[in-house]
């Protein structure tokens, strides 16, 4: 199960890593979605892998950490804000130069031959 | 009064003159006076305990584990130079207040004055030297503003980068002196370091130490080789120069030498450095400034100069060369504020500050004469006025200094600065009010009104006062040089006299007056010498400094970062990789402390599941829909791997959060072009395949290899499950976590996740109303619109499901504090709901029935949650102390009151509204890009045709 799940934060970082390099917003949002899914899930792996044993208090003598699902459920909600603000941004980006490239500054001549 | 009160009220004061703007000049001026006036009659009841010789000692702990406390001491040192600071403050305020033109931002100015003010009598309060720091950076700050002042004004923008460049660079290395100060003498209280003089001076850390402290002191002070800096400050208005650049700032440095004397002087370091900087920059400023034109440059080069007299006598390491120094400060505040102040009347009323075009002003501006007239002679060091008495005092000092074996270095150069000193002062007078009338001035000259002319002649008076009755300075500058010599010396038994009969220094004073006449006569000769010698332009170098240093880190910096955000990400993804692999090359690894648990079938599918979408994401992704399902796969199995590992809160809000994040995602690409065309190169994706290979292979090898090991420390959820339902009340453990334990963390989020979606609010406002409005309006959608917008199907299911999600909702957040739920997912749950009401009947409708603006959502939320954490403080109990009971309320069963429950509704309000806004603000952006949508809950409405039927029949 160990293997499964670090396997599984590999991928997950290395697909994010892979579209975070991409040269459009769209993909590189979702890379960096992917590489908030590695490290959430990452971070709650800190807390050890245990199976059917919820931090919720009853008669059972074994509990799961719960501190490292505290941290991971406000890291989820804010994330949903931070793509939020990245996605309305490279919106915003796009709708004023019609063009969603990352990194160059649109090119001015090819910028006019769209205008008109 | 407290110190801390005497620190704080310029600080506090600073608020006033910007907030008074409106209320006029006069206003602005008043209130900055009063503000200091307070601090000044505070630090002046403090005159009977110092002049007792004692030390005045404030103290609040703020970091007692590493040292750092505000710790505040007020003696005869402190005491002087808050006098100088507050005292000339005020005199400078109430000749602002007349010299700022009517165009210049007044509240501005006075607000920058205070602040600067507050950081100077911070540095000279503090008895703690990291605090002192903190103060020496805020003058630093605060003079870059006044400098640039005049933002108009390129000279005034470069003088101040540069004042900042050198007195910050001088700060930087100051703070590295200080500390190794504070590490030798085992603390960061001066109280403490000025009693260890042995320790500091047998380390072999105090080299180090002393230069570092050096530097930061002679970059304050204008000394030689960072003296260049004074003059082109000299940009600024002149109450700034008047302020800054005679009195207060540049003596900062003179202060923290003083301050620091007990334990730095007296060894040959300490000597040679000091006193041959002082040397160097006392003759070097004397020469610069007689051949300077400007009346502030000239003026700016003799405080040069003069600064290094000061530096020269504290170099010495004698008790009468220390005694000579204070009362030089003294007097150099004095002579020098009212040179500059006249300086400013002349350029004020002749619009000109350029000597070559003025000349007989004293019979049109006989006031200004007469007070120019005696603050310059002091300065040149004419008998009856105070300069001439500490100028003897140092030509007395110099004689018995002797530097590098040579009797003669001191005193000769002493006397060839002080020669130069008598030229400039009277080449000043004569080519300024003396000589013939000329009718050529830029304005007509007169006297200034008396608000101008009376600050400065108030300084003059002292000047008259201390030259004719030396004695009565007398007790003070005794008490200030034992306060600087710390007891390490004896006071020295000296009197400050006029007359000492025919000593060497008298001989060398006539020489030194004689010469400067002599100099003054031969002047145009001696100019055009000057002229016609090459010499460095200090400017010049620094500028080529600068550019090298700028250059220098581009060719650093560019090629790991050049503005692409892809290259960044690689570099950084590496380097992040490179520096785990060196820790874990470096580190030692334990043996696994459990075997590897075996997974079944089920699980197996799972994390394929997740595989297979996260690799077809990556080769699909030029198909952006496509990726997006392909996202929401891989979080649905995240969300079960949750529900797996015993996560149920996580995975509750891990799905609901797909859910929105999903909408949200499509409303975006219903702009952006549903294809990403495939334009990098074989070579590039090669590259960024390794790189995220490197990145995928480390990330699970560190996770693969703890999963396998122990904490190396007991969890602190050892105390969570002890105290979630003791403390806590409840049984979700998590809960109980976010709502109670760390509640201060949850509260920071909720504020945070708000601002994120004012932040999208304000992006689309921001939209709106620029040019992408109108290019929104024109769009053409490029994918057909679907035929029924609103099906009544939906419309009908969501509103049927409305109640019932509210409900869940409710039930979810209830159940939270002991079963899984909680106010994050709730909020969540009910926005889901609400989100659905949008989709079915469009913007128009819905937005039409919202009650609450969804801003104000959030701000409850918050205000929900803020209060709830006050209410503790009603039962003296710290920021958000949760507390529960348990009732009964017949026919109910038991059940648990919470506050902590008021809390998480606070949580579950600011996410509603949060989601909600950022959402709205999309929803907005579509519906400028395509028709205005309609008002009615669904496309087809049989009453509606009725209506409009009946209407069109009616008509």
């Amino acid at each position: 199960m160990e293997i499964l799940v670090a396997s599984a934060i590999g991928i997950l970082t290395a697909a994010g890593m892979y579209l975070v390099l991409r040269l459009r917003t769209f993909p590189v949002i979702l890379g960096v979605s992917l590489l908030t899914y590695a490290v959430n899930v990452f971070l709650f792996a800190s807390g050890r892998l245990t199976v059917a044993a919820p931090p919720i208090l009853t008669d059972a003598t074994r509990y799961t950490d719960p501190l490292p699902q505290a941290l991971v459920l406000t890291a989820i909600v804010i994330s949903f804000g931070m793509t939020a603000v990245v996605v309305m941004i490279s919106l915003g980006a796009y709708l004023g130069t019609d063009d969603d490239h990352v990194d160059e500054m649109p090119d001015p001549d090819a910028a006019q031959e769209d205008a008109t | 009064m407290s110190l801390f009160l005497i620190v704080a009220l310029p600080f506090l004061g600073a608020l006033l003159p910007g907030l008074m703007n409106q209320a006029g000049r006069a206003a602005c001026a008043g209130v900055t006076f009063t503000v200091t006036l307070a601090a000044f009659i505070g630090l002046m009841t403090n005159l009977p305990a110092v002049t007792a010789g004692d030390t005045v000692m404030m103290q609040v702990d703020w970091i007692p584990a590493l040292g750092i406390n505000l710790t505040l001491m007020l003696d005869a040192l402190g005491f002087f130079f808050a006098t100088l600071i507050l005292g000339i403050g005020l005199l400078i305020i109430a000749y602002a207040r007349f010299y700022l033109a009517r165009e210049d931002n007044m509240g501005e100015f006075f607000t920058y004055l205070l602040l600067f003010q507050g950081a100077m009598v911070g540095i000279v309060l503090s008895d703690n030297i990291l605090l002192l720091l903190v103060f020496w950076e805020l003058t630093s700050l605060s003079s870059f503003l006044l400098i640039g002042y005049w933002k108009h004004l390129p000279e005034g923008r470069q003088g101040a980068r540069m004042a900042l460049a050198v007195t910050g660079m001088g700060g930087l290395a100051l703070i590295g002196g200080l500390l190794i100060l504070g590490q030798i003498a085992g603390s960061y209280d001066l109280s403490v370091i000025l009693q260890n003089r042995e320790l500091i001076q047998q380390s072999d850390l105090y080299l180090p130490a002393l230069i570092l402290i050096l530097i930061g002191c002679f970059t304050k002070s204008a000394q030689f080789p960072f003296h260049f800096w004074l003059p082109h400050a000299m940009a600024a208005p002149t109450p700034v120069s008047a302020y800054l650049h005679s009195a207060t700032m540049v003596k900062a440095g003179i202060f923290l030498m003083a301050r620091l004397w007990p334990v730095l002087s007296g060894t040959p370091e300490w000597f040679v450095l000091v006193t041959g900087a002082g040397l160097i920059t006392l003759v070097l400023g004397a020469v610069i400034a007689l051949f300077k034109h400007d009346l502030k440059a000239l003026l700016a080069f003799s405080t040069v100069s003069h600064l290094g007299l000061i530096t020269m006598l504290l170099g010495t390491g004698t008790a009468f060369g220390a005694m000579a120094a204070v009362f030089h400060i003294m007097n150099h505040a004095t002579f020098k504020a009212a040179l500059f102040m006249s300086a400013g009347i002349i350029d004020h009323e002749t619009h000109t500050r350029d000597i070559r075009r003025l000349g007989g002003l004293r019979h049109l501006m006989p006031i200004t004469f007469t007070i120019a007239t005696l603050a310059a002679l002091s300065m040149a060091g004419i008998p009856l006025l105070n300069g001439f008495l500490s100028k003897e005092m140092m030509l007395e000092e110099a004689t018995k200094t002797v530097l590098f074996d040579t009797p003669w270095l001191v005193p000769g150069f002493a006397v060839f600065g002080s020669l130069f000193s008598a030229a400039y002062c009277f080449r000043l007078i004569g080519h300024t009010f003396l000589g013939a009338k000329r009718d050529d001035y830029p304005a007509a000259p007169h006297d200034p009104p008396k608000g101008l002319w009376l600050p400065p002649a108030i300084l003059v008076v002292l000047v008259v006062v201390i030259g004719v009755a030396p004695f009565l300075a007398e007790p003070a500058v005794k008490g200030i040089t034992a306060a600087v010599l710390g007891g390490t010396t004896e006071l020295p038994y000296a009197h400050i006299k006029i007359w000492h009969g025919l000593v060497p220094a008298l001989y060398m004073s006539i020489a030194a007056v004689v010469g400067g006449l002599i100099v003054l006569a031969m002047f145009n000769p001696l100019l055009r010498m000057w002229d016609a010698a090459p010499r460095p332009e200090a400017k010049t170098i620094f500028d080529a400094m600068v550019a090298a240093c700028v250059s220098l880190s581009e060719v650093l910096i560019h090629p790991l970062h050049n503005g692409a955000f892809s290259r960044y990400g690689a570099v950084m993804g590496v380097s992040v990789v490179l520096a785990g692999v060196y820790a874990w090359m470096t580190g030692t690894i334990a043996a696994p402390d459990h075997a590897v648990q075996v997974a079944g079938l089920i699980e197996i599918a799972g994390f394929a599941m997740l595989v297979a979408a996260a690799l077809g994401m990556v080769l699909l992704h030029h198909n952006r829909l496509l990726s997006l399902i392909l996202i929401g796969i891989v979080g649905l199995m995240v969300s079960v791997g949750f529900v797996f590992f015993s996560a149920p809160d996580l995975a509750m809000t891990q799905i609901t959060v797909e859910v929105v994040t999903t909408i949200l995602m499509l409303l975006a690409l219903n702009f952006l072009p549903n294809q990403t065309p495939i334009e990098s190169t074989v070579l590039r994706r090669t590259r960024d395949v390794s790189v995220a290979l490197v990145a995928g292979v480390a990330a699970a090898a560190l996770s693969f290899h703890f999963l396998l090991r122990d904490p190396v420390a007991a969890p602190i959820s050892e105390f969570h499950l002890a105290n979630s339902y003791k403390g806590g009340g409840g049984t979700n453990m998590v809960n109980v976590i976010l709502v109670d334990f760390r509640g201060f963390d949850t509260f920071g989020e909720i504020i945070v996740l708000g601002i994120a979606a004012l932040l999208i609010y304000a992006l689309t406002e921001a939209l709106l109303g620029g040019p992408v409005r109108a290019r929104l309006l024109n769009r053409k959608p490029d994918k057909r619109l679907a035929g029924d917008m609103h099906p009544m199907m939906m419309v009908v299911l969501t509103r049927v499901v409305m109640p019932v999600i509210m409900m869940v909702a409710f039930f979810v957040f209830l159940r939270g504090h002991n079963e899984p739920g909680g106010g994050f997912i709730a909020g969540l749950i009910a926005s889901i709901g609400l989100v659905m009401q949008y989709m079915a009947s469009g913007y128009s409708w819905a937005t039409a029935r919202q009650r609450y603006p969804h801003h104000g959502v959030i701000g409850a939320g918050v205000l929900v949650a803020g209060l709830t954490g006050i209410g503790s403080w009603f039962v003296g109990k710290p920021f958000l102390t949760s507390d529960f009971t348990y009732v009964r309320i017949p026919p109910f069963e038991k059940f648990e009151l919470a506050t902590a429950a008021l809390f998480d509704l606070g949580v579950f309000l600011a996410v509603v509204g949060a989601v909600m806004l950022s959402l709205d603000g999309f929803s907005r952006l579509a519906r400028r890009a395509h028709f205005k949508d309609s008002d009615h809950p669904m496309d087809i409405n049989p009453e509606r045709l009725a209506d409009e039927e009946l209407k069109g029949q009616g008509a």
